[in-house]
């Protein structure tokens, strides 16, 4: 190997990275909230990829069909709760939150798909549709075991990422799909080549990973983010309310995987269970960062992307195995530099 | 239900299974072949998730492992199958112990995740590796003979692969009701409780785990010759999920939930497949996966248990056989009274900046109860942990019946002879109170995992069972031997944890807040519990809150405030003393 195919290779790496950087500062995100290790969220990303394909290639995106069907089972699920718990006046509010507001991505796609539109309101619209998804996840599967443990949390998301990607398969059939590319513009930096798609994934990552970081400082709702981070019952007594909050959580985790699935759609074909890996992906990124800490995510998820970018040059047949079985090793480091109290381990 | 009536109903199965390949169609049968290998990997399962608290996505890589040896041994290198059996074991035993030794040690979550790991990465090896035939896997695999005789129709396999199950099924419930099964069922208790038994979590965790490894290669080989063909699909982690998913329905509490839970999916699975393509044409293998995966949701959120507790409910329960005595277990030399048994000396334990316990010494005399008191935050429940070696150490020295054990382990310690209790009761509910006082007697015995699970430990079995009877005779609950310990009021089952930790004979017993949360007439009952155990003999070191409580049993006290010592005497003594009640009251004197 020599500098050149080196420094591509390392470029390519960033360039992954940093879209496993998004997905990564998700689940750190979610985790922190709600303790839940959402593994399917590798699959909004694909998600949105393959709703942007579908609009560019005017069709209707299957997720219309999925939005609305979770739209009216959560509806179904808070009528339910509401009318339990004898506080029918609630109601509407629940109506407008869990029916309304999703169907409105979800009926000007259905009306919009077909007609021509430009890459800005196509990668617009397919966001929006992206959005609605976890957090109507969260109302169904979520909420009702909130207080279970972490493990039957984690048991619970692998099983809905199996349900999503055979919903993926119905809904958008076996082909991989690849977007038109955002820009096609090429220049050269110290004798290289350098694609401003490439550069374009990594300036989104940065500039979305900065807008969480203010966002996390300087808002209200942020802060209110955290604190139900560091202390559920804490938040709680100062008036946060744990579901809105992980709402909020789950609606901006989802914005950062849609935005990570427009960035990969061009560059990689994507299947109805291409999130899986990706989302696994960004996962060792996230492990890396101990599910805490967002910098140390973002440096590692860089790193799985080095590491793919580099196992896919020698061993490309076994790149997968190599990022995989390089958890092991993290999640040992991990383990000894964490101390878990015995009080959270002991279960019945 | 009586033993006899059991065996009886075991034989009535036996003869079933027996005579079901005369009654049933090919089609069935092979269902029920698919059944058993599945109820093979769903069984280490059970143990090892279900009664280990080790939860698993990666099982079906095991069963690949085993059933790509055997295989390949078989088709490229012309093996007999019975020699790919033996390879599939010892390469899938030493996987799994390789793969336990780096990752039993994380906590919770953090194993699962990486069973996913290790789970995908064995499937993407198996996928392209060119000598595993890549994705397009290995055809031709022959089948197993016995003889001359080749086990090629569903009908022939049927009952290698039953017999494999039954005694499986036996096996497994043999270690349960062993020395070492009763550790492995300790271990959801947490790992200080297990520690303070003198077990070794880590070794305990690693044998289950290796188990429940080879279950898995049983399964993966039958697989690989029943089939005839093996390629990576059948071994991702979404078939992983599915034996999660029969574990879980059939109970992953219960050995008789892998088979119940194997039967049911599998017959839905087969059900799914015949119905759903009139649902949706086009889509019935995508639709599978999503009721299953939604299935699996909502049995998580409603129904954890699974389906044999729920049927057990319905069954009459086997009825408990008596212990025959037996001789009773070697007791340790005690120390003579008045003998120093505990000395601490100059004893600091920072946490940040905070020092928790700073430079207290005391010592304890054979023989008498010491009672450790002092307000809230005072360090009591800290020094409790460093004397038990749950916490590590920063200065000073603690040393037991003259040896030093500031830098000892835990289960050294407890071996050496400190039994404690816990403040929030350690106990497994679902384990009777007789189970759970044979596992006091831990570190007092010697039969290994390979002992309880071929029943050759029956002798020593009966002496603990002796033993632990006449534990529960002096705390007075050995008129509830076999109720379960989940079933006891809160009084009854901090007794209950005094009489596991009588078990491992210690030569001081120490107590965390007995006394706490317990009525009148039970505070009584413990005193006079512990006043005889004295006169027995029995050293004790008493962490207490209740004043009252303290101040009646005990024969001195060390009083601690704010991590360090206040003062140190008898009960008149330390009562009367300005800074004792300046430190309870706040400067009254």
């Amino acid at each position: 190997m020599n500098g050149e195919i080196a420094a591509i290779l390392a470029m390519d790496g960033i360039a992954s990275g940093a879209i496993y950087v998004l997905i990564g500062l998700g689940f750190v995100l979610i985790f922190a909230v709600t303790r839940v290790i959402f593994v399917p969220f590798g699959d909004i990303a694909a998600f949105t990829a393959l709703g942007l394909a579908s609009l560019e290639a005017g069709n209707r995106p299957g997720t219309v069909g999925l939005v609305a069907v979770l739209a009216v089972l959560s509806t179904a699920v808070e009528a339910s709760a509401l009318v339990r718990a004898r506080a029918l006046r609630r109601l509407p509010r629940a109506l407008f939150l869990y029916l309304l507001l999703p169907l409105i991505p979800a009926t000007t796609v259905w009306f919009a798909a077909g007609s021509n539109l430009s890459m800005p309101l196509r990668i617009g619209l397919a966001l929006a549709l992206a959005l609605p998804i976890a957090p109507l996840l969260d109302r169904i599967v979520f909420r009702p075991i909130a207080d279970a443990s972490v493990l039957l949390l984690l048991t619970v998301a692998v099983a809905l990422h199996f349900a999503l990607s055979g919903l993926g398969l119905l809904f958008f059939g076996p082909e991989g799909v690849r977007t038109k590319p955002l820009t096609e513009a090429v220049f050269e930096i110290a004798g290289l080549t350098v694609n401003a798609q490439m550069v374009l994934v990594v300036a989104a990552s940065v500039v979305f990973s900065g807008l969480l970081f203010l966002f996390f400082e300087f808002t209200v709702q942020g802060k209110a983010l955290r604190a139900t981070a560091i202390n559920r019952t804490g938040a709680r007594l100062v008036g946060i309310r744990p579901a809105s909050t992980a709402a909020v959580a789950y609606l901006l985790a989802s914005l950062l995987a849609g935005i990570s699935g427009v960035l990969i759609a061009p560059v990689t074909t994507i299947f109805y269970d291409s999130g899986f890996l990706i989302g696994l992906k960004a996962f060792v990124g996230a492990i890396i960062g101990a599910m805490t800490s967002y910098p140390v995510t973002a440096l590692g998820a860089v790193l799985v992307g080095l590491l793919e970018s580099f196992a896919s040059f020698w061993l490309s047949a076994y790149k997968e195995v190599v990022v995989f079985g390089l958890l092991i090793p993290v999640l040992l480091w991990r383990s000894l530099s964490l101390v878990t109290s015995e009080e959270e381990e002991a279960e019945e | 239900m009586t033993g006899p009536q059991f065996r009886l109903a075991c034989l009535a199965a036996v003869a079933l299974i027996a005579l079901a390949p005369n009654l049933l169609s090919p089609f069935s049968i092979t269902l029920l072949n698919y059944i058993g290998i599945y109820a093979l990997a769903v069984l280490g399962l059970v143990l090892l998730s279900g009664i280990g608290g080790m939860l698993s996505f990666g099982q079906a890589a095991f069963v690949g492992i085993a059933a790509y040896a055997s295989a390949w041994l078989t088709t490229q290198m012309g093996c007999s199958p019975w020699l790919g059996l033996v390879a599939g074991l010892v390469l899938t035993g030493l996987v799994a112990a390789i793969l336990g030794a780096v990752t039993l040690r994380l906590g919770g979550h953090f194993l699962s995740l990486s069973t996913i790991a290790w789970g995908l990465a064995t499937y993407f090896l198996f996928g392209n590796l060119p000598m595993l035939g890549q994705f397009n896997g290995i055809p031709d695999v022959p089948a197993i003979s016995i003889g001359q005789y080749a086990l090629t129709s569903s009908g022939s396999i049927y009952y290698l692969i039953w017999i494999f199950v039954a005694v499986a099924l036996a096996l497994a419930a043999n270690l349960l009701n062993s020395r070492e099964g009763r550790a492995v069922r300790a271990l959801r208790a947490g790992h200080i409780m297990a520690e303070s038994l003198g077990i070794n979590p880590f070794r305990i965790k690693l044998v289950t785990f290796v188990i429940a490894a080879l279950l898995s290669a049983l399964s993966g080989w039958l697989y690989a010759h029943m089939s005839r063909f093996v390629s990576p699909a059948p071994f991702d982690v979404n078939v992983g999920i599915l034996y999660l998913l029969m574990a879980m329905v059939g109970g992953m509490a219960y050995l008789s939930g892998a088979v119940v839970g194997a039967a049911i999916v599998t017959l839905l699975k087969n059900g799914i497949q015949d119905y759903l393509p009139l649902i949706a044409s086009s889509a019935s293998g995508q639709l599978e996966i999503v009721v299953f995966s939604v299935l699996f949701i909502v049995l998580l959120q409603r129904a954890r248990a699974g389906i044999v507790p729920f049927a057990l409910r319905f069954l009459p329960r086997l009825r408990p056989i008596a212990p025959s005595a037996a001789a009773a277990l070697e007791r340790r030399p005690q120390p003579r009274p008045g003998q120093t048994i505990l000395a601490v000396s100059g004893a600091t334990r920072r946490f940040g900046g905070l020092v928790a316990v700073d430079g207290v010494s005391f010592e304890l005399k054979a023989g008498e109860i010491l009672g450790l008191i002092g307000p809230n935050g005072a360090g009591k429940t800290t020094m409790f942990n460093l004397i038990t070696g749950a916490l590590p150490l920063h200065q000073g020295k603690i040393s037991f019946l003259g040896r030093d054990v500031s830098r000892a382990a835990q289960r050294r310690i407890a071996r050496a002879g400190v039994a404690r209790t816990f403040q929030h009761v350690k106990l497994r509910k679902s384990m009777t109170l007789l189970d759970t006082v044979m596992l006091g007697t831990y570190a007092r015995t010697r039969s290994g995992f390979l002992a309880g699970i071929l029943k050759m430990d029956r002798h020593e079995e009966q002496r603990v069972r002796t033993e632990a009877m006449w534990q529960l005779q002096r705390v007075g609950l050995s008129d509830r031997a076999f109720e379960l310990a989940g079933n006891l009021p809160l009084g009854r089952q901090r007794l209950l944890e005094i009489a596991r930790a009588l078990a491992a004979d210690p030569a001081l017993l120490m107590l965390d807040e007995p006394a706490a949360g317990l009525r009148a007439g039970e505070k009584a009952e413990l005193a006079r519990l512990l006043d005889a155990l004295r006169r027995e003999g029995l050293s004790i070191l008493l962490v207490e809150h209740d004043m009252d409580f303290v101040m009646g049993l005990v024969d001195r006290t060390v009083v601690m405030d704010f991590g360090a010592k206040l003062c140190e005497g008898t009960p008149a003594v330390v009562r009367r003393d300005p800074r004792v009640q300046e430190a309870y009251l706040g400067g009254v004197a």
